[in-house]
């Protein structure tokens, strides 16, 4: 047995911007298969424009179209693309200076070995055939033979009248997510249909579900105690209102369950009995899902539903609220 | 200005991290080698301040999680960072300097493992027209090497030498996951990885945690005969842009530096994740031949996310607190290809405490 559970977790968003009217006025120019630059004090042009000058920090406001052909300044290897890179073939990444800017343009450049790329040599864009206002309007730079007539490439006829204002992009990362091994002592006893915690050294709370210290005291729990699958209702709040994914018709109940033994109320639904019936003190019992269906989660216990014992009194849970 | 001084320090260092990113397992007996360093409890902290992500550890809230190390019945005064332990121990030290507290501890933890470090961490890049080709680390660490290399300001044989001495070096340092010296010639030998990077010129993706305790004044003296006083600290920024700095200079580094009086500097603990990054720092620092570089092996033996930069200081603290320097300095890194940075002196007398009011000048 590994010492801790883990699980690919695949973390993902679509960061949406809005891109003010400078890097507006550059993603616009992708779009329409054009290279725009900005120029600062100092008379430079500078692609990607910045938005403010890096001397007078005035917003800058004068655009320069520059060529789609420049020459590479630096450039890497990059033998193990990692996931989203503009190939998922080995490839070079290249700082291009296109012709009449004065700073280099990142973007990669497709080469099938590092002997085919040397700084100096000069490059164009290649632009993708639908473009919407995104830095990978263009796919990449590639070689010019030496010799070959400095042309551009030929800029599929895609354009708006209407300047870029945002951009979306998708970010997703792939993890592979460890459980800390108190935390994997309890997903494991769910698994076997028991429910673990751990009692604090220091202070003899116990914990559920265990954690690597005591968030009280700081202090590893390392006794394992396992809890009651009778409880009380702590505190309780009855959902009315319907969101994305919900599982059950509302209303019904939330409900923080302190289980007998333990110092930590564990959050959980109470079903079995109407919504206006759930009471703080009210006595409740874990109802498992079929054995079947168990897996290492704490939705193996379904809900909880009333024992039908006296509620408990208020003294035994009144330090849990 | 206190006097503040740099009174503890722990570490651990790994390829792997068997345990959940929160890191709360690997936090607890770095507490405990703290407080056994400096006789205190946690009661004797006056701030904490913490430095993660939650990019590396895959869920919300990690740092917060990561406060169940301390034990905070009674509260504890709390910050956190999403900076290396070098920038969590500048906020702790303008909070010492506020009078406020007169002692803090400050750790840093991240499980670089868990996802795919060099591509997570373009997400710290310019987000329209940077992030979305995922421009990983060792990719834009190329880039700025072969600038160096064209202009002729180094060259593979000189990156190999940094890589050589380090992992020498590293054999000394129990922590170091990459270790073992050969001969520059050997290295070169090896197989180009991202040309012209070999992988010996790149920080192994390492997984840890560290802290660092400060104390004040008579605080400090009552915890150790030799404190490392911390007599300047000062940390600049670069452009985002990879265009728009000259990549084989580091002006941030340098004006860093500058604040700070650095002669009779004796060892340099500097933190340079790629070999280059070494040789461009030492420029920037106007660090001589006869300044010890990176004696713990440096990053290119063991580079923790969120505390390899402070490792550095925790490093040139130990050799002030051994009688083995009089003062050293440590530096500290983030963002790409050594956009943002951070030096200290540490010294075994308080002098005169420079800080970054130095450089308005």
């Amino acid at each position: 047995m590994t010492r801790t559970l883990q699980a690919p977790v695949t973390v993902a968003f679509d960061y949406t911007r809005s891109t003010g009217p400078v890097i507006g006025r550059f993603l616009s120019g992708l779009r329409d298969g054009v290279v725009v630059g900005g120029r600062t004090s100092s008379g430079d042009v500078v692609v990607p424009p910045l938005e403010f000058d890096p001397v007078t920090h005035e917003a800058t406001t004068e655009f320069v179209e520059v060529s789609s052909i420049g020459t590479v300044t630096s450039w890497t290897w990059v033998p193990e693309p990692v996931k989203d890179q503009p190939f998922d073939r080995p490839f070079a990444f290249a700082l291009v200076t296109l012709d009449g800017a004065d700073v280099p343009l990142l973007h990669a450049l497709d080469v099938a070995s590092p002997a085919e790329v040397r700084t100096g040599m000069r490059v164009r864009v290649r632009w993708a055939s639908e473009r919407t206002g995104h830095i990978n309007d263009i796919l990449c730079y590639e070689p010019l033979a030496p010799g070959e007539a400095e042309t551009p490439n030929e800029v599929a006829g895609t354009s708006g009248d209407d300047p870029v204002t945002g951009v979306v992009t998708p970010v997703s990362l792939d993890y592979n997510y460890a459980a800390s091994p108190e935390e994997s002592l309890f997903y494991r006893g769910l698994n076997e249909g028991r429910i673990m915690g751990q009692r604090c050294p220091t202070c003899q709370k116990v914990y559920i579900p265990p954690r690597s210290a005591c968030p009280a005291d700081g202090t590893p729990t390392a006794e394992e105690v396992e809890l009651s699958q009778t409880g009380t209702v702590t505190t309780f709040c009855i959902v009315n209102v319907p969101f994305l994914g919900q599982k059950i018709t509302p209303p019904y109940v939330s409900a923080y369950v302190l289980l007998d033994g333990a110092d930590i109320a564990v959050l959980h639904l109470i079903l079995g009995v109407p919504a206006d019936e759930v009471r703080m003190g009210m006595r409740v019992k874990a109802v498992w899902k079929p054995r079947d269906e168990w897996t290492f989660s704490l939705e193996n216990i379904d809900h909880f539903a009333p024992t039908g014992d006296p509620d408990a009194d208020y003294d035994t849970y009144k330090h849990h609220l | 200005m206190r006097d503040v001084a740099v009174v503890g320090f722990a570490q651990r260092q790994m390829p792997e991290f068997d345990g959940s990113p929160t890191c709360v397992e690997l936090l607890v007996p770095l507490f405990k080698e703290c407080y056994e360093q400096t006789g205190w409890t946690r009661r004797d902290v006056g701030f904490w301040c913490s430095g993660s992500s939650d990019y590396l550890a895959g869920r919300s809230f990690s740092f917060v999680q990561a406060v169940d190390a301390i034990g905070v019945i009674p509260p504890v005064n709390e910050s956190h960072v999403e900076m290396d332990l070098a920038w969590a121990m500048y906020e702790a030290w303008i909070k010492i300097q506020t009078g406020e507290v007169d002692t803090a501890l400050v750790y840093a933890f991240g499980k670089s493992s868990a996802g795919v470090l060099r591509r997570t961490l373009a997400l710290q890049l310019e987000p329209y027209t940077m992030t979305p080709l995922w421009p990983d680390t060792v990719s834009l660490a190329g880039l700025q090497a072969r600038a160096g290399i064209d202009a002729g300001l180094w060259d593979e044989r000189a990156m190999a030498e940094v890589a050589n001495r380090s992992l020498t070096d590293a054999e000394k340092n129990e922590y170091a996951i990459r270790k073992g010296g050969s001969s520059v010639d050997e290295l070169l030998a090896r197989p180009m990885y991202a040309d012209p990077l070999r992988k010996h010129d790149c920080a192994p993706v390492t997984d840890g945690a560290a802290a660092i305790v400060l104390a004040a004044g008579d605080r400090a003296r009552e915890v150790r005969d030799r404190p490392a006083w911390l007599t300047g600290i000062s940390h600049y920024v670069d452009p985002m842009g990879m265009g728009v700095r000259d990549l084989t200079r580091s002006p941030s580094a340098q004006r860093a530096g500058a604040a700070l009086e650095l002669d009779g500097v004796e060892v340099a603990e500097l933190h340079a994740p790629f070999s280059h990054q070494e040789l461009i720092l030492r420029r920037e620092l106007g660090l001589t031949d006869d300044v010890a570089i990176n004696p713990s092996g440096g990053a290119l033996a063991s580079n923790p996310m969120f505390s390899g930069g402070g490792i550095r200081v925790g490093e040139a603290a130990k050799r002030v607190w051994s009688g083995e320097a009089t003062k050293a300095l440590a530096h500290a890194t983030s963002g790409p290809a050594l956009q943002q940075n951070l030096v200290c002196t540490l010294a075994s007398s308080p002098g005169s405490t420079a800080a970054t009011e130095g450089a308005r000048n």
